[in-house]
């Protein structure tokens, strides 16, 4: 088992100006699940693949452990890259499956057996362990596949969008399954995935990545709650974050026809740059309802509500919003209400921001600001 | 909701519509497809004819099947040796409204054989060295195009009969993807992993009594791998000449040629001191003799028959005396009056059992044993009558054959690059 480092790893593709991953600095720690999520094109399979050995580094470092492993070739890695090969092998049994690798590599018969028995025993596997992998059923199959990865202990596991083939249903059980089994074991984990609820349930920590730089990395927990900037508190979350950039006038924000109130580390962390403006996120499930005589009630006429049974979510528009001064990214506002009281179409319903849900952000850099 | 069906295809077939597409692909009836699956498959893949073509139907997610679609498309605009795609069907519902995966149609390829059809009792020696020997040109020639693998194996690999070698075809590119050039690291990765999945399935055969006792399966992932390496340094490599002697240039170049390959591009650097050359080929094109061979009698064959062919051309040149008449007029002359009616003499009913080039090379063999056998020369259309009783008639049927037997999961794979 092992730390993962990039200290200041860049890769740029030949004929490119701009690098697809840039001065990428990030610890990982032995035993983390440590998820690499972004947009397509953000850099993180190209960061995935660095490590893996399939990509080049143009600058910097990458170790595993304290060995550098720049320029290793990926199979003296010992790293593992799991589910690109999910083949099983009729005419063998489930332990001749889990275990040919090691033959290949020249272990000793009684030292293969230990690892395939210590395998299957973290994968519950041991009484089929004789048997050709017909006599298994679809997740015990899967297991035997994974068990191959576990045979060889690697230092690093490493998984590129391993659920994208999956339906829906398979994809979020063998999302558990991969999460406690990586638990289990205890090997440090690099998971690339396109999919931030993937990622906020799988994580130790989540790396966030846009146009080749790393964004933030943190816990989901931080992520939600403190995204660094208004991409992570849009791309985290779903439905996404509501982010609008409006006016100050005076200390408070003009969100539609409500004045919102701002702190004064706020008001003081602005700058010129900003020009008067405010970029203000809020989670629809951060909204209360209120009434027209609510201080800061920000007024939304309702277009649809999206019920769910447990949830309902109200999609509207801001009342009395200026489009020259202000934008409301998406263009609707997201609410969730109560499933059992929705709002109607065409209806003008009233909320607050629960206090301390707000963030701010700077309309220039869109960096957060102090609370 | 409902949602319509929607039928992205290469070149549009409205009977594409016909299929019942409402229906899981396990589930498809047999009026429909060709031949039942065996095993248990990764996906599941069925075949299925379809205006008067063999079409393969994989059942994928939306997502990955739009992705294969387009390496394909990809492959195939390279000229790649890789199934050539036909459509992706998205939007599938059963009739009570429940999402089905999507579907990836590809054409199948005609003569091809999975490699487990190869050996009809146990796989021989001589067969894997054949079988690697195509896998590792089919590996290099995908590299030098800049397409990563991710996933070589014997089963995702289709072979063709090529006079007395075999050519190899990538069959599924779900894992690939295609960059402007690949790394070292990459390359090594895609030929490590073939190693891997190519030891694995011969070790399969082993479990299955299915290999020879003295074959050895780590052995013969070695020989993909030194083969691999051979090709690859041989196609790449700078070479250091020294300027007087010049001829090492041509002599790189013939070497390229025997091959199998066309120099496109090379590039040539003096040294300092103006002694010596640096020579790379820079672009290189496989398909060398199939090329000279297409330019002289418009046959399209693969690259080992149009060997054999050119050698045919080359003997009846010399034996008909046309050895200073323009090679343009001889090949004519050869087509008309030497492969045409030995082709035609084939009757129809048993063309399906080989390609007719292929079938030709067999000719050209069956003669010689034949001339071997009884020490005297035997003519051509001797040699064909003898060919068609006691060879060609008691062949199976090549053109579609079709065997689905390797056991695999549920997909959990690779995805492009972000």
């Amino acid at each position: 088992m092992a730390t993962v480092t990039f200290d200041g790893a860049t890769r740029i593709y030949p004929g490119t100006e701009r690098p697809a991953v840039e001065h990428l600095d990030l610890h990982i720690e032995d035993g983390e699940f440590l998820v690499l999520v972004g947009p397509s094109g953000c850099g993180k399979s190209t960061s995935l693949r660095m490590l893996a050995g399939l990509e080049e580094v143009n600058e910097g470092r990458i170790l595993i452990g304290d060995r550098d492993v720049t320029d290793v070739q990926p199979k003296d890695r010992d790293i593992a890259m799991v589910f690109q090969n999910y083949a099983l092998y009729p005419h063998m049994t489930v332990a001749d499956n889990m275990g040919f690798a090691l033959k290949i590599a020249g272990m000793p018969k009684a030292q293969i057996r230990e690892r395939v028995e210590e395998a299957a025993k973290i994968l519950d596997l041991q009484e089929y362990l004789a048997r050709k992998p017909k006599a298994l059923s679809g997740g015990q199959r899967q297991r035997v596949a994974m068990g191959r990865a576990i045979v060889r202990q690697p230092r690093v596991f490493l998984m590129d969008e391993p659920l994208s083939n999956l339906d829906a249903k398979l994809r979020v059980s063998t999302r558990t399954q991969i999460a406690s089994l990586q638990r289990r074991l205890g090997v440090t984990t690099v998971y690339v995935t396109h999919d931030q609820t993937e990622a906020l349930t799988m994580g130790d920590r989540i790396a966030v990545l846009k146009d080749g730089l790393l964004q933030q990395v943190g816990s989901p927990l931080v992520l939600y709650d403190k995204p660094a900037n208004a991409f992570v508190a849009t791309f985290i979350g779903s439905p996404a974050m509501n982010i609008g950039t409006f006016p100050v006038k005076g200390d408070a924000v003009a969100i539609g026809e409500a004045s919102v109130p701002l702190s004064r580390e706020v008001l003081a962390a602005m700058t010129p740059e900003d020009e008067g403006k405010l970029t203000v996120g809020f989670r629809p499930e951060n909204l209360e309802p209120a009434t027209a005589s609510t201080p800061g009630a920000i007024p939304v006429e309702i277009d649809i509500v999206e019920e769910l049974g447990s949830d309902a979510y109200a999609y509207g528009s801001l009342k009395g919003s200026d489009p020259e001064t202000s934008t409301l990214q998406g263009g609707s506002l997201i609410a969730r209400v109560d499933p059992r009281a929705v709002p109607h179409k065409g209806e003008t319903v009233y909320f607050t921001i629960r206090a301390g849900e707000q963030h701010n952000f700077s309309a220039a850099t869109g960096e957060r600001l102090p609370e | 909701m409902a949602q319509a069906l929607t039928i992205t295809a290469v070149t549009p077939d409205s009977a594409l519509f016909d299929l019942p597409w409402q229906l899981p692909l396990a589930e498809w009836p047999d009026d429909v497809v060709l031949a039942l699956p065996r095993g248990i498959s990764r996906h599941v893949v069925r075949f299925v004819k379809l205006s008067g073509r063999v079409l393969a139907v994989k059942e994928i997610a939306s997502y990955a099947a739009g992705r294969e679609y387009g390496l394909l498309k990809d492959l195939a605009n390279l000229d790649a040796p890789a199934v050539a795609p036909v459509a992706v069907v998205g939007g599938r519902t059963t009739p009570e409204g429940e999402p089905l995966d999507a579907a990836l149609l590809t054409r199948h390829l005609q003569f091809s054989l999975p490699y487990r059809a190869l050996f009809s009792y146990r796989l021989r020696p001589d067969m894997a060295t054949r079988l690697l020997d195509a896998l590792a040109l089919l590996i290099v020639r995908l590299h030098l195009l800049g397409f990563y693998w991710g996933d070589v194996s014997l089963s995702n690999t289709l072979f063709r009969r090529d006079a007395k070698e075999f050519s190899a075809y990538l069959v599924d590119a779900e894992t690939g993807a295609l960059h402007d050039e690949l790394t070292d690291g990459q390359r090594a990765y895609d030929i490590d992993l073939a190693r891997t999945n190519v030891i694995g399935e011969l070790m399969d055969l082993e479990a299955g009594s299915m290999l020879e006792d003295d074959l050895d399966p780590i052995a013969i992932g070695d020989f993909l791998i030194e083969r691999y390496d051979q090709l690859w340094r041989a196609l790449t490599e700078e070479e250091t000449i020294s300027t007087d002697a010049r001829w090492r240039l041509q002599d790189r170049i013939n070497r390229l040629n025997d091959l199998g390959f066309d120099v496109a591009e090379m590039s040539m650097t003096s040294s300092r001191d103006g002694t010596a050359l640096h020579i790379r080929p820079q672009v290189v094109d496989a398909g060398h003799h199939s090329r000279r061979l297409f330019r002289l009698t418009g046959l399209d064959v693969q690259e080992n028959q149009a060997r054999r062919l050119l050698n045919d051309l080359d003997t009846y040149r010399m034996h008909s005396g046309q050895s200073d008449v323009d090679e343009d007029f001889v090949a004519h002359d050869w087509l008309t009056h030497v492969f045409e009616p030995a082709v035609r003499s084939v009757p129809r009913e048993l063309r399906g059992k080989l390609e007719l080039p292929q079938i030709y090379h067999e000719i050209l063999e069956h003669r010689w044993f034949m001339s071997q056998r009884e020490s005297r020369y035997v003519p051509l259309d001797e040699a064909v009558s003898s060919y068609i009783d006691n060879v060609l008639s008691h062949r199976r049927d090549e053109s579609e054959l079709i065997l689905a037997d390797t056991i695999q999961l549920p997909a959990i794979d690779d995805v492009p690059m972000s």
